[in-house]
């Protein structure tokens, strides 16, 4: 409560406000402590960090053990390119519910009737399937899924009001990653759906496990709902006045949007850039799971010390403080536009 | 619009093509455990790419449970992410009657092999895996504290005089625990420690019907010998500590014993990572008395995915890596107690390798250890410290976790053993074994 | 006004975002749908047959569901009650000008940007580890001989800790931003009257938050349901595990396609049923 203070409040808040927020940083700060100690020192630590000589060797061990440069490449160009993958699916999305938002569904049907269609449909198709003697790893499978699933789901969407579209992507970003994970693991595998060999063309070699083709267009999913909600929320805050005195001047589609609606649209895109990059750096579920050397990223790097042997902790300490660095710092230049991005846009 | 489609298509596919295209020479991926053997092999692989210039390595090294995971879910879905896979006694034979592996040829003189280790990487008398170390699990303890202690290590221990001597070596305000074993839950964790300990007691998996036996007075014994000397004297926290654990506390001074792999002793007595390095003392791992040592058996070995279009050059690969050449070679630049243990016949008659001092009691370890016949009673299942049937990953590990759990004193044995029974008895029901 | 071009327009630049996003949603959920009515073990396959409902029959009847079913609830509804109460404290806190508020504020969010796997394995290792950790530190300063063992006696406890430690900084964050736009002439006037400060909080700073601690309960529900890495890389899985884990490990140590198919379905189940809540209370925010 923003009361008048006296001096001596000030004061008392000042010590009190530092000393939790020490608290809380603490775990960081004895890490980064840790990781510049030897390694029986690191195991001594609690009684003797000041008097123990620091070192800089356990990041040339991590390196040399463990191929740091590798990791944090991936995670550069995991998280790098799904964001860029993510603003080529979102902006145009956003730019459309913000400008041309909808306010009643095109389509009177009920959600029951679009439903009805959708498992209609695909149950239909599993009856077909079923007489053909179909096996989960069969082509056909999954180009008739794709039909009966995602074409009337996409109709349906498409034709209900902006904010119910708006909705419907939020839910999609609440799917446990559990319900999803044994088939995203067969479909990205070599044997899956897709990697076979056509005739015209082998692909039997390829596997997106533990590719950035797997990789990059997954992360760019998990959080594309996130990328479009920030984004609309930006959009929806411009000024339509400059827009539509654009259009009265006769500016054509594309000058509206390059001339126009970039310039005034770049700092929104840059936070949401900030946040999808924090989202997709510290990404665990799916890189622990999906990848193990050419494509994981740091969070995997990582996890792979929780039983390497003997003794580790300074090692564990310096691959930590090489695995947070870069992404703390983003994150702290990026708190105030969080938010937004974090609440679905419900806080600004 | 076919056209198109093929056109996309084939785009994405050149441009996949493009990152392997480029180097014509066979990549060999493998998977491997971050065992320090293992990355040891990685140094060195120069000299097998010397000798083999078209051919080059790509390392995946993966802790050992994400291995086991990850491995199995590549092979069994034909996902041939990996051309050289690390794998042990438990998979080769499950995989190798399946067909999931390729029959091995060329290697360094098979012969040679440990017949114990041959045996249990082998299908109907063909080699499935090429084992790159072996190990069984024995005593190692610290002389000096024995000595303090007033004790004398036998060279042919059982259970009470081992707990006898846990408990007068504990000193814990000195931090000294009298004994340190494996409590962290995983078939290959503490269901490996407990599980041999299990044969000693008479203990077994299943009985000839394959009904869990979890529910009998050995098994009982086991478990309450068990939980009581790690009461009395094992370390804090010891329902976390697997392998590595272990190996860091022996380390730093704080075990009077540690049963645990034959393969950690290199690292016992290396005086750059080990405090207590020239203390150290090894004996057999002991009995009650009934004919069977808690001594396991395992290998992690090399073998190649059936379906692999490079089965010649990781066959080269495997025997490089396999070879007696390999051996001598360590042992030249990093001593004879760092050769791979546990694979060869020759390297025990070595009459160098005999100065390491832990050779012999390895040999011994591995030799008292029968795959076929693990325990007292008769067993339907090969292996030691586990069941070579596909759904025993599964259950040990499950098994695993409430046995640690009870260590962790979240409950106790009866309630550990009662929750293991009827699991294991679900698990094998559902699995059609039990009809 | 949009025209009918740029409507038109406009709708074609929707598609694309659609069309990712439910063959995201609904092709692999069809596909494990489809799985959990298999007996399908991957070391097994050759033996892949219709299961019907008997991969939930076990699922539900196995003792691992029960006990990470309340492993899941508990994990979530403390978690959420620690951030919430010490996300309003701080927040308060940090709207209060204090020197060096800048700083503090940067030292607490911090612990939202470390990754699940690091923050895991720095609180099992350096903090709570009973032989070497801070916490076994502190008490043998204090005289203890027999420091808690964290992980191995009170596993759920020490994941709690962890992911609060993580999640406290987002809603304080939160908080903190609304708390910021409380109208400044309400503060004022509350100071004029001299409310005491108590019933300032219960009047007027409260009934502000709440629609922010609505939005902070829900999101974290959301996340904190598939709380994954903190379980995995501090191995208590057997112990604390969540539903998340439990499929996770149904597919990983057992094998077992069809077991872990059920209990993902299981798990959509529960995440539609909080998500449901959710999308009323955000929806409710984009007409205000």
């Amino acid at each position: 409560m923003a009361l008048k203070q006296t001096t001596g409040q000030k004061i008392t808040i000042t010590i009190v406000a530092w000393v939790i927020g020490l608290l809380l940083f603490f775990p960081i700060l004895w890490t980064a402590i840790a990781a510049f100690k030897t390694e029986s020192d690191a195991y001594t630590l609690p009684q003797n960090f000041l008097t123990t000589p620091w070192t800089l060797e356990n990041f040339g061990i991590v390196q040399e053990r463990s191929d740091y440069v590798l990791y944090i490449r991936n995670t550069v160009i995991i998280a790098g390119l799904s964001t860029l993958l993510g603003l080529v699916f979102a902006v145009p999305a956003a730019w459309s519910m913000a400008f041309a938002p909808q306010s009643k569904p095109t389509n009177n049907w009920s959600g029951y009737k679009w439903l009805a269609i959708i498992f209609g449909s695909a149950g239909l198709a599993a009856l077909v399937l079923y007489f053909m003697g179909w096996h989960p790893t069969n082509f056909l499978v999954g180009i008739i899924l794709l039909l009966m699933f995602v074409v009337p789901v996409s109709a349906w969407v498409w034709t209900r009001a902006t904010k119910d579209t708006l909705l419907w992507m939020l839910s999609t970003k609440m799917m446990p990653p559990a319900g999803a994970l044994i088939s995203i693991y067969l479909l990205f595998n070599r044997n899956g759906l897709i990697y076979k060999d056509w005739g015209w063309i082998d692909l039997s070699d390829y596997n997106l496990v533990d590719s950035f083709w797997g990789m990059v267009p997954l992360v760019m999913l998990l959080n594309l709902p996130i990328i479009i909600w920030m984004l609309y929320t930006y959009f929806k805050e411009l000024p339509v006045e400059i827009l539509e005195a654009a259009r009265m001047d006769g500016a054509s589609l594309w000058n509206e949007l390059t001339q126009v609606l970039t310039p005034m649209a770049m700092p929104g895109i840059a936070s949401t850039c900030l946040l999808n990059l924090i989202l997709a750096w510290n990404e665990a579920f799916w890189s622990l799971n999906l990848t193990n050397k050419f494509a994981a990223p740091l969070s995997f790097f990582i996890s792979e010390y929780s039983s390497p042997e003997g003794q580790f902790w300074a090692k564990l300490s310096a691959a930590s403080i090489m695995a947070i660095v870069p992404i703390l710092i983003v994150g702290w230049f990026s708190q105030k536009q969080l938010v937004r991005g974090l609440t679905f846009g419900a806080v600004k | 619009m076919k056209s198109v489609v093929k056109g996309v298509l084939g785009a994405f596919a050149m441009a996949a093509l493009a990152t392997t295209a480029l180097a014509a020479d066979t990549t060999l991926t493998i998977a491997t455990v971050n065992n320090g053997d293992m990355i040891r092999m990685q140094k060195y692989t120069d000299d097998f790419t010397k000798a083999n210039p078209g051919i080059k390595l790509n390392w995946v090294t993966l802790e050992e449970n994400d291995l086991r995971q990850k491995v199995t879910k590549d092979i069994s879905t034909k996902g041939g992410q990996y051309d050289v896979l690390t794998i042990g006694m438990y998979e080769t034979p499950i995989w190798g009657k399946k067909g999931w592996l390729v029959p091995l040829k060329g290697l360094d003189d098979p012969k040679d092999i440990l017949p114990a280790v041959a045996g249990g990487l082998s299908v109907d008398g063909k080699l499935f895996a090429a084992p790159f170390y072996g190990e069984s699990s024995f005593v190692m303890y610290r002389k000096d504290l024995m000595a303090k202690a007033g004790l004398k290590m036998s060279d042919a221990p059982t259970w009470d005089e081992i707990i006898a001597a846990a408990g007068k070596m504990t000193d814990r305000a000195n931090g000294i625990n009298g004994i340190c074993l494996r409590g962290k839950a995983g078939w290959g964790e503490n269901m490996a420690f407990i599980g041999s300990m299990a044969n000693s007691f008479g203990a077994r998996w299943f009985d000839e019907k394959w009904h869990p036996q979890f529910d009998t007075q050995e098994w009982k014994d086991t478990l309450n010998t068990y939980l009581k000397v790690m009461k009395d004297s094992g370390p804090a926290g010891a329902s976390g500590n697997g392998f590595s654990e272990n190996l860091a506390l022996f380390q730093t001074g704080k075990c009077g014993m540690w049963a645990d792999a034959t393969a950690a002793a290199s690292f016992t007595i290396d005086a750059k990572a080990s405090k207590v390095a020239d203390q150290v003392g090894f004996t057999i791992a002991p009995d009650k008395g009934l004919g069977k040592r808690a001594n396991w058996l395992w290998a992690w070995a090399l073998a190649v995915p059936a379906g692999s279009k490079k089965v010649d050059a990781a066959e080269k690969f495997i025997s490089w890596a396999t070879s007696k050449h390999y051996g001598e070679m360590i042992a030249a630049k990093e001593g004879w107690a760092n050769v791979p243990p546990g694979t060869r016949t020759s390297l025990y008659a070595n009459p160098e390798y005999q100065k390491v001092p832990f050779a012999a009691m390895t040999l011994a370890s591995m030799n008292a250890a029968d795959p076929l016949h693990p325990t007292v009673k008769p067993v339907p299942y090969v292996g030691v410290q586990f069941a070579s049937i596909p759904e025993f990953a599964g259950i040990g590990t499950k098994v695993g976790e409430m046995f640690s759990a009870a260590l962790a004193g979240q409950m106790t044995a009866d309630e550990a053993l009662k929750a293991a029974q009827d699991y294991t008895t679900a698990e094998m029901t559902k699995a059609g074994y039990i009809k | 006004m949009a025209t009918n071009q740029s409507r038109a327009i406009g709708k074609l630049a929707l598609a694309p975002s659609l069309i990712v996003l439910s063959a995201w949603a609904f092709v692999p959920l069809a596909l494990t749908i489809y799985f959990a009515f298999l007996r399908y073990n991957l070391q097994d396959p050759d033996n892949t047959s219709w299961f019907g409902l008997s991969n939930f029959y076990y699922f539900l009847n196995d003792p691992y569901f029960v006990k990470d079913f309340i492993n899941t609830i508990l994990l979530v509804g403390s978690t959420i009650i620690l951030t919430i109460t010490g996300g309003v404290g701080l927040a308060i806190l940090l709207d209060q000008p204090f020197w060096g508020r800048g700083i503090v504020r940067l030292l607490m969010i911090s612990p939202f940007f470390i990754m699940p796997t690091v923050s895991s394995l720095v609180w099992k290792n350096l903090i709570m580890h009973p032989v070497f950790g801070l916490f076994a530190g502190i008490q043998r300063f204090f005289g203890s001989t027999e420091p808690i063992d964290w992980f191995g006696h009170y596993p759920l406890i020490s994941v709690i800790i962890i992911v609060t430690w993580q999640w406290l900084p987002y809603a304080t964050l939160i908080l903190l931003t609304a708390m910021q736009s409380l109208d400044g002439e309400q503060k004022d006037a509350a100071a004029m009257d001299g409310a005491p400060p108590l019933s300032y909080f219960r009047y007027i700073v409260l009934p502000h938050l709440s629609r922010p601690i609505t939005v902070v309960i829900l999101i974290e529900t959301i996340f904190l349901l598939n709380i994954f890495a903190e379980i995995k890389v501090t191995s208590v899985g057997g112990f604390a595990g969540n539903l998340t884990y439990l499929v996770f490990s149904q597919l990983n140590d057992a094998n077992d396609v069809g077991a872990a198919a059920a209990g993902g379905i299981i798990a959509v189940i529960l995440a539609n049923i909080v998500s449901y809540f959710l999308v009323r209370i955000v929806g409710k925010n984009l007409e205000g």
